[in-house]
């Protein structure tokens, strides 16, 4: 069986209605998490992720000035001078299919829909830290690989960007890594 | 916070992409623990929450009447980007967190007026009572929500309402597929 450290985590709460953001630091600091900073709106989240660095983030997506995914795109530059690789978790009251493929397609990590539960946050943060997936960065697109289910990663036909041949690399979970250390 | 070993970023270049294994900073924060182990964080943090549930009546309050300031700003000085905005974020947010206040059939009516916001060709042409009555309901259900007996009601008032708006987007968007393709999907279900 496997745990998380929370309180080896600094998380940042992006989300602009308060009660949320109450409901958010209750269920982290109750996992465990010491380090949760808050934003009410896109553009200061992006001034704390730039000083905090944190290792997750979970953002809303309809918020003023500008909007989760906004603030996705803005922390995926990869020649930014900050950290473009954390999981960002995308948690919404959004529940069209649509909306979470423009999500991955940003670079959102996970994509969770509310009503938001205890062991929904859970299994998400355990996602992003048992699963890490590498980047791709293509002329269009940079962001966590969007192939990541078992029955994509067999995929040998055309890639699908280019017509040619596919490529594809097999990433072992920590969470497998550690079962075979453990 | 999470500290990781020094390692680089590690990058394989293809035609048309690279594949970038960044170092995992968080590879120090899973454990294995013990079967016997009984700490539940799960559990945990759904006492938390159940902790804070007193809260709850006075929030969905709040989140009625910034619903109901955004609908009066509306009528007293019409859809423009920010009143539009501003009544959207405030249906949307009842609709995200309605559930978990414990008012789950106000959720569905504002899902039903956040689908009107964002797929009516021209918000000024919406049938104002269409709007007006979302904004009824779903202050009604909050407000006598208290009442048992009133359950039915509250589920079905939703419905209608729902009803009632699908059939509205679906006729002004006969000419918009990828509107009504949006309006027909099924939503996904929320997370567990």
């Amino acid at each position: 069986m496997f745990r998380i450290d929370f309180n080896k985590l600094r998380f940042l709460v992006c989300d602009d209605n308060p009660h949320m953001r109450r409901i958010l630091r209750t269920l982290l600091h109750s996992f465990g998490a010491r380090e949760v900073y808050e934003a009410e709106d896109g553009a200061t989240a992006l001034e704390m992720y730039s000083h905090y660095a944190p290792d997750i983030v979970i953002t809303d997506w309809v918020m003023p000035i500008f909007d989760g995914l906004e603030l996705t795109q803005m922390i995926r530059q990869p020649e930014a001078k900050g950290n473009p690789f954390a999981p960002i978790i995308m948690l919404t009251g959004h529940s069209e299919k649509r909306r979470v493929t423009v999500a991955r397609d940003a670079g959102v990590t996970e994509f969770l829909a509310k009503p938001i539960s205890a062991k929904a946050l859970y299994q998400r943060v355990l996602n992003v830290v048992a699963n890490p997936r590498p980047f791709i960065k293509t002329k269009n697109y940079f962001g966590p690989d969007r192939r990541r289910t078992s029955a994509a990663n067999a995929y040998i036909g055309p890639e699908r960007r280019s017509g040619g041949d596919a490529e594809t690399i097999h990433q072992p979970s920590l969470l497998d890594k550690a079962r075979v250390a453990g | 916070m999470a500290k990781a070993k020094t390692s680089a970023v590690h990058v394989e270049a293809f035609a048309d992409h690279h594949v970038i294994t960044p170092p995992n900073p968080l590879r120090g924060v899973l454990r294995a623990v013990d079967d016997k182990d009984r700490d539940d964080p799960i559990a945990r943090a759904e006492r938390a929450l159940a902790g804070l549930s007193g809260e709850f009546d006075a929030w969905m309050a709040s989140e009625c009447e910034r619903l109901r300031a955004a609908h009066a700003a509306i009528l007293k000085d019409g859809f423009s980007k920010a009143t539009r905005d501003e009544l959207f974020r405030a249906a949307h947010d009842i609709k995200g967190d309605a559930t978990t206040f414990g008012y789950p059939t106000a959720s569905v009516a504002a899902e039903s007026l956040c689908r009107i916001i964002e797929h009516a060709p021209q918000l000024d042409q919406v049938p104002a009572e269409l709007i007006a009555n979302h904004i009824k309901a779903i202050l009604a259900i909050v407000r006598e929500h208290a009442q048992i007996d009133k359950a039915g009601v509250e589920h079905e008032l939703s419905r209608r309402l729902r009803a009632v708006a699908d059939e509205y987007l679906a006729a002004v968007n006969h000419d918009r597929p990828e509107h009504l393709e949006a309006i027909l999907s099924p939503g996904i279900a929320p997370a567990e």
